[in-house]
């Protein structure tokens, strides 16, 4: 699965041709876990706090989130709604209709993100601005050349610069191919603070794009063990009826 | 249904099995189709996949008819209500997960079905009509599957339609009136989504029942081939039963359940724990929604598409037309339904065949399966060159048939089946 997600990131990096030659930007490990609801938590608050300004969760409703995360509904108004006021409401954002004028681009709901794009793709997406001049915001995405996106998140982290090497082109003449970021000013977190604040975030976004998720796979494990009894009478009874088949 | 093969007889005026016998052939039914339907007692792994097939049209028309309550079939609400049954109708996500992981269930079964029919002659004389059947529901299941994938509305649903009914527009003179009426519009649109939902729904799903009802038909009137591809019905016992013969019912009932639970922990082992199965079952671009103007960085069609269109692809332009990749694709199928005249061999079963033959069938097998990662891939580095080579050998193995399976020598047949599973 992640093969693809990579495969995928790497080919938004242009065409095929360019996938060949400089697309070797892999996803960072996000370490996501969305059985652990701290972590989720945690990950709600931030994007309520950070992200939703702009960007919607349009088919994931507040109250199934508190359900879900162990949050009490008495603190869910509080703490996490800003743009609703109704629990059964799905996350909007607080972006006008026009907004489309205010970065190029509607900025995306990010419901099925992590279903799109891999909970490492989100992980590293996130870890991935850095300082470009040429960029209308001053910065661009190392795993989303050109995004649209200003680096909302720069004063927890701090800047980055990038990193280029010289990797000489076909006809041996020098050519400089981006290959990974370098902190240049400290943020208001500590590099592990920050990687465990997006682990968070990510992780909620991977909880948000399919919520049933951790329920599906334990109920899994019940069904599997259900069928494991039911192959072995199964297999009893054939072999009952069988013994006089000559 | 238990008391009914043995207190019919009797009680033809008495119990209600009698009341119904006297007006509807209930019990004649179950007798003739089940418990004195005399089936080989040799079935071996590959004699499943029939009856699993049987279970997979039913877990997709029952799951079907559940998604169809609350998905809207247009374009402004396909995409949401997918994501509503998802997540806010009782149970919802797994209807959805049973019906799109049946779809792939479906035709891994149907593939391995059609693959026990090159192994042991199933399609040989008398079983021919049995063969054209199941063609045709392999046909009318691509395009049941096909429209199916539409449904979602995600961008690999919308650019995957776009690329296969573009097809129908490099056919000479009628090509481009042809993809219009497909469509129903310029472009794949609204109209397109409402027509395919009514054929996935209605009318497919009842060519499906109709077609599988004439194949389980046809079969019973001759009766089933084996793994040695030898007639049972020659010794017979007294009461005129076949002596390698066993009833089907309670035989391979019980022992279907016990390919049933193995095949259930499959299905379910993927349902529960990798839906999209590492992004084959669901593509990952078909959680963004449909966009006319973003194509997904890599339009490919669904994994059990995959050996089609990379012959598709294979097949470059000639003479200033791209219809040649369509035709050989077309061909393709086509030529699976003359396979019962197309093999001479005087035996059925791969059992009693030579050398040849064999070495025919894994290039064959190999050949397909190479075809499908090529259609999975994109069309660059070996894998064009590596498409063209397989879909040569996928030809070679039919169009040669005749040639191969009538110089072969082969092996004694016996007269009765060797041993039972």
């Amino acid at each position: 699965m992640l093969k693809s997600w990579i495969l995928m990131t790497v080919a938004l990096l242009g065409s095929g041709t360019v996938l060949a030659e400089e697309g070797d930007i892999a996803l960072l490990q996000s370490g996501a876990d969305i059985r652990n609801t701290d972590s989720l938590q945690r990950g709600a608050r931030n994007f309520m706090n950070y992200c939703s300004g702009c960007h919607s969760l349009k088919y994931l409703r507040y109250n199934r989130l508190a359900a879900d995360l162990k949050i009490p509904e008495s603190q869910l108004a509080g703490n996490l709604m800003f743009t609703t006021d109704k629990p059964f409401d799905t996350v909007n954002s607080a972006m006008p209709k026009d907004s489309e004028s205010w970065f190029g681009k509607q900025p995306p709901d990010l419901s099925l993100m992590a279903r799109a794009r891999g909970v490492d793709y989100l992980y590293s997406y996130m870890k991935g601005f850095y300082v470009d001049k040429t960029r209308p915001w001053g910065v661009n995405n190392l795993y989303l050349p050109s995004s649209a996106m200003p680096d909302v998140l720069a004063d927890l982290h701090g800047l980055q610069k990038p990193v280029f090497k010289n990797e000489p082109d076909d006809h041996g003449s020098a050519r400089m191919v981006l290959v990974g970021v370098d902190p240049m000013t400290p943020g208001a977190m500590k590099p592990e603070e920050y990687d465990q604040f997006v682990r968070d975030t990510a992780n909620f976004l991977d909880y948000a794009g399919e919520p049933v998720k951790a329920q599906r796979q334990s109920m899994g494990i019940f069904v599997t063990l259900f069928l494991l009894v039911f192959f072995v009478f199964a297999y009893l009874l054939k072999k009952e009826y069988w013994k006089d088949v000559h | 249904m238990a008391a009914a093969p043995d207190s019919a007889d009797s009680s033809k005026g008495g119990s209600l099995i009698g009341w119904i016998d006297q007006r509807f052939p209930l019990t004649k039914l179950w007798r003739e189709q089940a418990s004195e339907y005399y089936v080989p007692k040799n079935f071996n792994f590959w004699y499943y996949f029939g009856v699993l097939s049987l279970v997979v049209l039913v877990n997709q028309l029952v799951t079907g008819i559940f998604l169809t309550m609350n998905y809207k079939p247009s374009s402004a609400e396909a995409f949401s209500s997918v994501e509503y049954i998802m997540r806010d109708v009782n149970w919802g996500w797994l209807i959805r997960y049973l019906h799109s992981t049946g779809a792939s269930a479906f035709f891994i079964v149907i593939y391995l079905h059609m693959f026990r029919s090159l192994l042991y002659g199933s399609h040989r004389k008398p079983r021919e009509l049995i063969w054209i059947f199941g063609c045709l529901i392999f046909v009318l299941l691509m395009a049941e599957g096909f429209m199916g994938y539409v449904l979602p509305w995600g961008n690999m649903s919308y650019w995957g339609a776009q690329v296969i009914v573009s097809l129908f527009g490099s056919l000479p003179v009628v090509g481009q009136s042809l993809v219009e009426w497909i469509r129903g519009d310029y472009y794949i649109a609204d109209a397109t989504l409402n027509r395919f939902f009514a054929l996935h729904v209605a009318a497919l799903p009842l060519a499906l029942v109709f077609l599988v009802i004439a194949h389980l038909m046809a079969l019973h009137e001759v009766g089933s081939n084996n793994p040695d591809g030898i007639d049972i019905k020659k010794y017979k016992d007294a009461q005129g039963h076949p002596l390698d013969g066993i009833p089907f019912h309670p035989y391979y009932t019980v022992k279907d359940l016990v390919g049933l639970a193995g095949f259930l922990l499959l299905f379910c082992g993927v349902i529960f724990f990798a839906p999209t199965f590492g992004g084959l079952f669901l593509e990952a671009p078909n959680f963004e929604p449909a966009n006319a103007l973003q194509t997904p960085p890599h339009i490919a069609p669904v994994w059990y598409f995959t050996p089609f269109y990379a012959m598709l692809r294979a097949v470059p332009s000639f003479a200033g037309t791209q219809v040649w990749g369509v035709l050989v694709m077309g061909a393709s199928i086509v030529v699976l339904f003359f396979l019962p005249w197309l093999d001479r061999s005087p035996v059925r079963s791969i059992r009693y065949r030579g050398p040849i033959y064999k070495i025919m069938l894994t290039i064959f097998t190999v050949s397909f399966i190479a075809l499908g990662v090529c259609g999975v891939k994109p069309p660059s580095g070996i894998y064009p060159m590596l498409a063209r080579v397989c879909t040569i050998l996928y030809f070679a193995f039919f169009l040669l048939m005749p040639w191969y399976t009538s110089i072969e020598s082969v092996k004694p047949v016996p007269e009765r089946v060797t041993g039972h599973a």
